[in-house]
């Protein structure tokens, strides 16, 4: 009846995971408890999670990643502090196991449920906007979407509570160790299920985003016209279309294996291990670029705005954007040159990669031109911008040295590659969404983020990041492979492995400070209140009211520059027309809520091999889907009067 | 602008962005055939001492299957030339003519899967059965997709006739069945006229 689901299989089986679990379903418990106390269900239900407002929706994503961002930190911490102190004492409380299935968190939680979530939230509350759209394409499968990246994080983090383990084998689940053979629990299936689900969540969205950008452009817009963020939309929205089906593939293959037995990847009948490792990077490479490629685009919008300047060559950026995202695919091979290929398959790739290199080093020489006799303005965007470039810049080089297959043989899984890819991801991705943050927040609340606590939280992040990965490179040199749990005191590694934990420390400092700024700046709200264009901007983002209402524009805008709200605020004498018209906007709907708890069910299902409740979950999916598909009467008008009414009082609130 | 044609001109624009969006669906599904015609390339030749693809194939039975197909997607073109003459006694014709087409070609293959598991040729035996049984079973599960999408379709056209949400769910729709039929050309010529060929 329940599958492999049993009392013996579910509890967790260590006590550390026992006191997350029980710390995390505490909080859950007293978040539910607050929320019933409040009695605030029917307003959490109608105000935000059937909303197909794609502000709203951003909204969401940013508040799971954020709280996902917290439980990966949790995790390095962890591991940080085995490898520094407990690695060599004969009692650690992080057993070996427990170890690899914190390193495997770790590395699925960031890159799914953090950069990926922070991502989609961004381009929510962005893009529709700078294009002087109302909304997305396709609003329900906007919420569909989440709902699936919402279910995914689910599964994920049930994994601890039922079932009491999550996969060893790494981030990304190389076979013949994740398959049945050497993992037999159900810890690599709720990787794959929870992957699964949020990525065909992902795929969805891209869809989703290109047919925004392509069809809903305001008059006007042509495409060399459009912000330079929407066109890191574009690149790497189509590598989320191009690259997305080769994961779910992926994935779909490795589960055949584990659940009825085939030979995909298993090491005999004719499987192929190295078949595996090829697909996942043919999808994992591109992966990488889906999430900086964002990041650009918001630097670029940053010190635009920061250094009161057009962006310094925008054709090459955009240029420099679409190069990278096809140079994306002709390098996935550089992750495994010690595979035997070959010593020209190697240099072919090893070139290739290299060669991304060039469109990079363009991009990064706009921005400081652009730099180069502006006003600039050191606001807390800027100084993620700045630290950026020396971060990103260092990452960037050390990537050049891996693309060498002579030296990668050398520190190929060392944790020289290790610093080098938190190197880009943090310097990179992580930077660019707190810039991003510090920048629109504003415009979604109306008031600024506290900016001393920002600045002291930017210096915590760049000196901490320092030292965490600093000493990472000279182990890696020294020989120290990655996902090390012990190794002899001899060896003389303990030092520097103490000084990136103090580095970590000072990160989750800087953690701290950001936590402490968002309460502070709500308390302070009204001393920190600002117009709708704080910065002086230059996109259309910051033609709207703030906080922006629900249709975005009440006047669709007429675009006929680049950067259309500087062209606007040029042309002063300009009487604002103030005749407004009916609006139609999609109603709130729980399809995908419901859709979403579905596959929440399926990927539940077969985990544990209950078949009959998988075939419950597909049937709820498909019927769900005909009936939001014959859904008639999905929108709601808001009257000329209604929308006077809101512009009335959102620009008469004016700071 | 008048209300009616404003409606008219937001149809259109919901046509516009259903079919780009379609499109770029369809694209995405390429890739995933793409991904799994690479890793049948791939494991072709790993039979693990079990059949090859010469020992099992029954090629006269699948050319019957392929025509079916082909016939099927003419079927669907024949509605879709009805949805532009609003003609509804083409489109019901066209579609229950795709539909049990349809269903008679994913009769054939059901046949096929469950012979040779019966033979002791199941997925498990070999890599090259895992391959061909996930490449031919995943375009079969796009059938059975479409199948049920033109279950609904059939009773949308019954219940609210043409109408602009209609035709566009049938244009769609024609994309979806025109794209299986092409995907299958390449699984008859890769999996079953090359497999039986080496």
């Amino acid at each position: 009846m329940l599958g492999k689901l049993s009392w013996e299989t579910a509890l967790p089986q260590d006590i550390v995971t026992l006191g997350g679990v029980i710390m995390g379903g505490l909080g859950l418990l007293a978040v539910i408890a607050a929320m019933t106390y409040y009695k605030k269900w029917g307003w959490l239900w109608r105000h935000w999670l059937t909303s197909l407002d794609p502000k709203k929706i951003g909204i969401m994503y940013i508040a799971v990643s954020a709280l996902m961002l917290l439980r990966g930190l949790a995790d390095a911490a962890m591991l940080r502090a085995q490898q520094a102190v407990f690695a060599n004492m004969a009692d650690s409380p992080v057993s070996a196991d427990l170890f690899q299935q914190v390193f495997s968190a770790h590395g699925t939680i960031m890159i799914f449920f953090v950069a990926m979530g922070i991502i989609f939230g961004v381009i929510n509350l962005i893009m529709p906007l700078q294009i002087g759209a109302r909304d997305v394409a396709f609003p329900l499968l906007n919420a569909i979407s989440f709902w699936l990246f919402f279910a995914g994080m689910a599964l994920m983090n049930v994994s601890l509570a039922i079932g009491g383990e999550f996969s060893t084998a790494g981030w990304l689940a190389y076979p013949p160790l994740s398959g049945l053979e050497y993992s037999p629990g159900p810890g690599v299936d709720y990787w794959i299920w929870s992957l699964q689900v949020s990525g065909i969540g992902s795929l969805l969205s891209g869809v989703n985003f290109l047919v925004t950008i392509f069809t809903m452009r305001r008059k006007g817009m042509t495409l060399m016209k459009m912000p330079i963020f929407t066109w890191s939309v574009v690149a790497s929205m189509l590598l989320v279309v191009f690259v997305f089906p080769i994961l779910t593939v992926t994935l779909t293959l490795l589960s055949l294996d584990r659940t009825l037995e085939t030979h995909f990847f298993t090491s005999d009948m004719g499987g192929n291990p190295m078949m595996y490792v090829n697909l996942i990077w043919a999808w994992g490479h591109p992966e990488v670029y889906i999430l900086i490629l964002p990041a650009f685009g918001i630097f670029s919008e940053v010190v635009a705005a920061l250094c009161g300047k057009r962006l310094f060559g925008y054709v090459s950026m955009v240029w420099a954007l679409m190069a990278i995202s096809v140079l994306s695919f002709t390098v996935w091979l550089h992750h495994f040159f010690t595979m035997g290929g070959g010593a020209n398959v190697n240099a072919f790739f090893g070139i290739m990669t290299m060669i991304i290199a060039i469109p990079t080093g363009v991009k990064v020489f706009n921005w400081l031109f652009t730099m180069y006799r502006g006003r600039v303005r050191f606001d807390t965007p800027m100084l993620w911008f700045m630290g950026f470039v020396v971060t990103f810049t260092i990452g960037g080089v050390t990537g050049v040295m891996l693309a060498v297959p002579g030296i990668d043989f050398q520190v190929h899984n060392t944790l020289f590659l290790v610093a080098h890819f938190h190197n880009v991801i943090i310097g990179g991705v992580v930077f660019g969404m707190f810039a991003g943050y510090a920048y629109w927040f504003p415009k979604f609340t109306g008031f600024r983020l506290h900016e001393g606590l920002g600045k002291a939280a930017f210096w915590s992040w760049l000196i901490g990041f320092v030292l965490a990965f600093g000493p990472l490179y000279i182990l890696g040199f020294m020989g120290a492979v990655r996902r090390l749990d012990s190794y002899d005191p001899s060896l003389g590694w303990q030092g520097l492995f103490i000084v990136a934990g103090i580095g970590l420390l000072i990160i989750l400092l800087g953690v701290f400070f950001q936590v402490v700024q968002l309460a502070y700046s709500i308390w302070k709200r009204k001393e920190l209140a600002v117009g709708p264009d704080p910065w002086n901007g230059r996109t259309l983002e910051w033609a709207t009211p703030t906080p922006v209402p629900e249709y975005n524009f009440a006047t669709l805008p007429t675009v006929h520059e680049r950067d259309a709200f500087w062209e606007q605020k040029q042309e002063k004498d300009k009487a604002k027309k103030l005749s407004y018209e009916a609006i139609h906007l999609p109603k709130n709907t729980g399809y995908g809520v419901y859709v979403g708890a579905a596959s929440f069910v399926i990927g539940f299902a077969v985990i544990w091999h209950i078949w009959w409740l998988a075939l419950v979950g597909v049937a709820a999916t498909v019927i769900l889907v005909i009936m939001s598909s014959l859904w008639e009467d999905s929108e709601k008008e808001l009257s000329a009067k209604e929308v006077e009414s809101i512009e009335t009082k959102l620009w008469g609130q004016k700071a | 602008m008048g209300a009616k044609s404003m409606s008219a001109a937001a149809d259109s624009a919901k046509l516009h962005r259903t079919s780009i969006g379609f499109w770029l669906y369809l694209m995405t599904d390429c890739m995933l055939f793409a991904s799994l015609f690479a890793t049948f390339a791939v494991l072709r030749t790993a039979t693990a001492d079990g059949p090859s693809g010469a020992d099992i194939f029954q090629l006269p039975l699948m050319l019957v299957s392929t025509v079916i197909l082909l016939v099927s997607s003419f079927a669907c073109g024949i509605a879709l030339i009805g949805l532009k003459n609003r003609n509804m006694v083409q489109i019901a014709w066209g579609l229950t003519a795709t539909f049990v087409l349809g269903v008679a070609f994913l009769s054939i293959e059901i046949y096929e899967f469950a012979h040779l598991i019966n033979e002791g040729y199941g997925p498990d035996r070999s890599a090259f059965l895992s391959a061909f049984f996930t490449l031919v079973g995943t375009h079969g599960l796009h059938i059975l997709v479409g199948l049920i999408w033109l279950a609904v379709l059939g009773w949308v056209f019954y219940k609210r006739g043409i109408n602009a949400k209609s035709g566009r769910q049938l244009t769609i729709f024609g994309m979806f069945w025109h794209f299986l039929d092409l995907v299958w050309i390449f699984v008859f010529t890769i999996v079953y006229l090359l497999g039986v060929l080496s």
